[in-house]
C-alpha cells in the first residue's frame, strides 16, 4: 500500500506560493480562535481529571473550585479496587473483539457483492442494510427480548444456560447485526470507487470471486476498514443500552452499561465519579491515540496501487 | 493522486462501468458468464449470512413491535396477547399517557438543535482545520476527545459541572451548597438544555472529523483551479468543495437524525429520562422493562419512533439510490 501524501512537485510549488500569499493576521486570528475552542473543548475532561486527583475531603475542606491541598491518586485506586472495574473491563474485552472482528469481515464480504456485481436486488439489500442501522434500538428491543428467552440450545462454551438471555454471545450478535448495516454502507459507497477494471483484470487472471475479494478488494480497503473497527471498537465499548437490557446478572455488564448500578453504590461523590469516568475512557482514549494517525490518514487520501 | 483525482472524476464515469458484470444488456451477460456457478455460490454465501444474521436480528423484532403494538400483553405468555386494534395509539394521541406529548416536543428539539447548531458547528472546524495550519493535529484530537467518550461517561463528567452542590458552575457562582443553588439538571424548565449542551458537545466533534475526512479527499486540484479563477475560500467551499462532497454530506445528515431520535443513554444515566428529560426512546424502555410491564403499550410508542425516524431516512436513501441510478 501506498499512501501518496506528497504531491507532485508542481503542486507543492502552488501551495507553497499561496501559502505566502496568504495575509498573516488572517493566520494569527485563526491560530487564536483554534486554541480557545480547543480549551475550552477540553474544559470538562480536563476538570474532571483535577477533580479526580484530589481526596473528597480536601474539596469539603477547601471548596471543588480552589488550589491547593494535597493531591493523590486515591480516588483511581478506590474506585478500581472498590467498584471491582477489571471485572467489568474483562466482560467488555470479550464481547467487543468478536463483534469488531465478525462485522467488519461480514460487511465487507456484502459491500463487495453489491458494489462490485449488478445484480437485481442490489439496491434493496442496500436499503435493507442501511436502514436497519438507522431504527432506533428501542424498535427491536421487545420482541428481541422474547426472542432471545425463547431461543434454546445453544451449547456450553457459547451460552451457559442454553439461551441468548444473560450472555455475551448475545449482546455479540445483536451489535454484529446492528452494526453490520453502517459498515456496509460505508464500505460499499467506498469500492464504488475503487476502478471496476480492477475486477476484470482479476477475472483474467483466472482469480474466482473470493480471491478477487480477499486478495484484490480487501487489501485497497484497509483505509475504511482501519477507520471502521476504531470507530466500531468505541462504538460497542460504549454501548449503555443492550446489555442493560438483555443481561441480567450484574457481574457479566460490559464496563458502560455497568457504570449505571455503580453510580449510586461506589461512585458517591464527584471525586470518585471523575475517577471512575477517566478509567472507564481511558481504553478508548488509548486507542484513539494509537491508531489515529491510520484512521485520520486513512480516511483521507486512500491508497493507490503501482 | 490517483485515488483522490478517481474520487471526484469517477462518479460520472461510473454508469457506464457499472453494467459490465450486470445480468442485463446483451454484451454484459457476455461478461458475466465468466463467472461461473461456484463463484455464483460464493457471492449468494457472501451475501446471504450477514443477510440472514441483520434481518433475523434487526428486521423480524421491528415488524414483530408493530404488530405487538395492536395489542395488550404484559410480557407472559405468548397466548395471553390480545389483539385491542388501534387502542394504544389513540391512547397515547388522546393524553390518557401524560408522557408522551413532551416526549415528541423534547425529541424534536433535540433532533431541531443538532441540525442547526451541532451539525453546521462541526462543518465549520472541519473547514477549518482542513487549512493544514500549524497545529491542526492538536485541535483536531481536542475536538474529537468527547466523541470517544461513551455517553455515560459523558453524563458523568457534566454531572461534575452540573450537579447543585459539588459541581463546577455552582461553585462558580458561589452558589453551591446554598438554597439558591441551581439544580441544572433536575430544574425541568433547564435540564433538557444542559443535556443538549452536553451532547451537542459531543457530536460537533463527531460530525467535523467525519467532514475533515471528506474534505481531505477533495482534490487539491479543484480548489486550486477555483483559487486561480478567483474564487474566495468561502466561493470555493460552497460552489465546489460542498457539491463534490455528495456522499460526505449524505453520510453526516443520515448520522445527525438518528443520533439525534436514539438519544437515550444520557437522559437514561442522568435521571432515567424523568422530569423534563422524556424522551420516546425512555418510554419504550419504561413500559418493557419498568414495573408494570406493558409490552403492547410499549411497542407503540416504538413504532411512533420509527415512522418519525424512518421518514427522513428514506428521503436521503432514496436520493442517493436514485443519484447511483442516473
Amino acid at each position: 500500500m501506498t499512501v501518496t501524501t506528497a504531491e507532485p512537485p508542481a503542486a507543492l510549488a502552488t501551495a507553497v506560493a499561496l501559502r505566502h500569499r496568504r495575509t498573516p493576521p488572517q493566520r494569527v486570528v485563526l491560530q487564536g480562535f483554534l486554541i480557545l475552542t480547543s480549551l475550552v473543548w477540553m474544559a470538562p475532561i480536563l476538570w474532571a481529571v483535577y477533580t479526580s486527583l484530589r481526596p473528597y475531603a480536601e474539596t469539603a475542606r477547601l471548596g471543588y473550585v480552589s488550589i491547593g491541598g494535597i493531591y493523590n491518586l486515591d480516588n483511581f485506586v478506590n474506585s478500581w479496587n472498590g467498584a471491582e472495574l477489571p471485572k467489568y473491563f474483562l466482560n467488555t474485552l470479550i464481547i467487543v473483539v468478536p463483534a469488531v472482528i465478525l462485522t467488519l469481515f461480514l460487511a465487507s464480504m456484502v459491500a463487495f457483492a453489491v458494489s462490485r456485481y449488478s445484480w437485481r436486488l442490489n439496491l434493496l439489500l442496500l436499503m435493507v442494510f442501511t436502514a436497519g442501522n438507522l431504527l432506533p434500538q428501542q424498535v427491536v428491543i421487545t420482541p428481541l427480548y422474547r426472542i432471545y428467552l425463547l431461543v434454546l440450545g445453544i451449547p456450553e462454551p457459547l451460552s451457559d444456560n442454553g439461551r441468548l438471555y444473560d450472555q455475551y454471545l448475545g449482546i455479540m450478535i445483536i451489535h454484529i447485526a446492528f452494526q453490520l448495516g453502517f459498515c456496509t454502507f460505508v464500505l460499499s459507497n467506498y469500492m464504488k470507487t475503487i476502478p471496476r477494471e480492477l475486477n476484470e483484470a482479476a477475472v483474467v487472471d483466472g482469480a474466482g470471486v473470493f480471491r478477487t475479494y480477499r486478495e484484490i478488494i480487501l487489501p485497497l480497503c484497509r483505509p475504511p476498514l482501519a477507520a471502521l473497527a476504531t470507530l466500531q471498537f468505541t462504538w460497542i465499548y460504549n454501548d449503555f443500552f443492550w446489555a442493560l437490557i438483555l443481561m441480567r446478572t450484574g457481574d457479566k455488564l460490559p464496563i458502560t452499561s455497568a457504570l449505571n448500578n455503580l453510580k449510586g453504590q461506589f461512585f458517591v461523590d464527584n471525586n470518585l465519579i471523575a475517577a471512575g469516568s477517566i478509567l472507564v475512557a481511558l481504553p478508548t482514549l488509548i486507542v484513539f491515540f494509537v491508531l489515529q494517525k491510520q484512521f485520520i490518514r486513512g480516511l483521507t487520501l486512500g491508497s493507490t496501487k503501482g | 493522486m490517483t485515488a483522490s483525482a478517481n474520487r471526484g472524476l469517477g462518479e460520472p464515469a461510473a454508469p457506464s462501468g457499472r453494467r459490465r458484470f450486470g445480468f442485463s444488456r446483451g454484451a454484459a451477460r457476455r461478461r458475466f458468464s465468466l463467472l461461473t456457478r461456484r463463484d455464483k455460490l460464493v457471492l449468494g454465501l457472501m451475501v446471504g449470512i450477514p443477510t440472514f444474521i441483520h434481518v433475523f436480528f434487526i428486521w423480524l423484532p421491528t415488524i414483530a413491535s408493530g404488530v405487538l403494538s395492536f395489542t395488550s400483553w404484559n410480557g407472559i405468555g405468548l397466548d395471553k396477547i390480545r389483539f385491542i386494534g388501534l387502542k394504544n395509539y389513540t391512547d397515547l394521541f388522546t393524553g390518557v399517557y401524560p408522557p408522551f406529548w413532551p416526549a415528541i416536543q423534547h425529541n424534536l428539539i433535540w433532533l431541531a438543535v443538532f441540525t442547526f447548531v451541532a451539525t453546521p458547528i462541526g462543518i465549520f472546524f472541519a473547514v477549518l482545520l482542513d487549512k493544514e495550519i500549524r497545529g491542526t493535529r492538536i485541535y483536531q484530537s481536542a475536538l474529537y476527545l468527547p466523541v470517544v467518550l461513551s455517553l455515560a461517561i459523558v453524563g458523568f463528567i457534566w454531572q461534575l459541572i452540573y450537579s447543585p452542590d459539588q459541581g463546577l458552575i455552582n461553585s462558580l457562582l458561589g452558589t453551591a451548597k446554598t438554597p439558591d443553588a441551581t439544580d441544572w439538571l433536575g430544574d425541568r424548565s433547564i435540564n433538557l438544555w444542559m443535556i443538549l449542551i452536553a451532547a451537542g458537545w459531543r457530536h460537533v466533534g463527531y460530525i467535523m472529523v467525519l467532514y475533515l475526512a471528506g474534505l481531505k479527499s477533495v482534490d487539491p486540484n479543484l480548489k486550486e483551479a477555483a483559487a486561480i479563477d478567483g474564487a474566495t475560500e468561502t466561493q470555493t467551499f460552497f460552489r465546489v468543495v460542498f457539491p463534490v462532497l455528495r456522499p460526505i454530506n449524505l453520510v453526516v445528515i443520515v448520522i445527525t437524525v438518528i443520533e439525534s431520535l436514539r438519544a437515550f443513554d444520557l437522559v437514561f444515566i442522568t435521571n432515567r429520562g424523568l422530569n423534563g428529560l422524556e424522551l420516546l426512546s425512555v418510554l419504550v424502555t419504561n413500559n418493557i422493562i419498568g414495573e408494570a410491564s406493558r409490552i403492547g403499550f410499549g411497542s407503540a410508542i416504538a413504532m411512533i419512533l420509527l415512522v418519525v425516524s424512518v421518514g427522513p431516512i428514506i428521503y436521503y436513501l432514496t436520493r442517493s439510490l436514485r443519484a447511483e441510478q442516473a
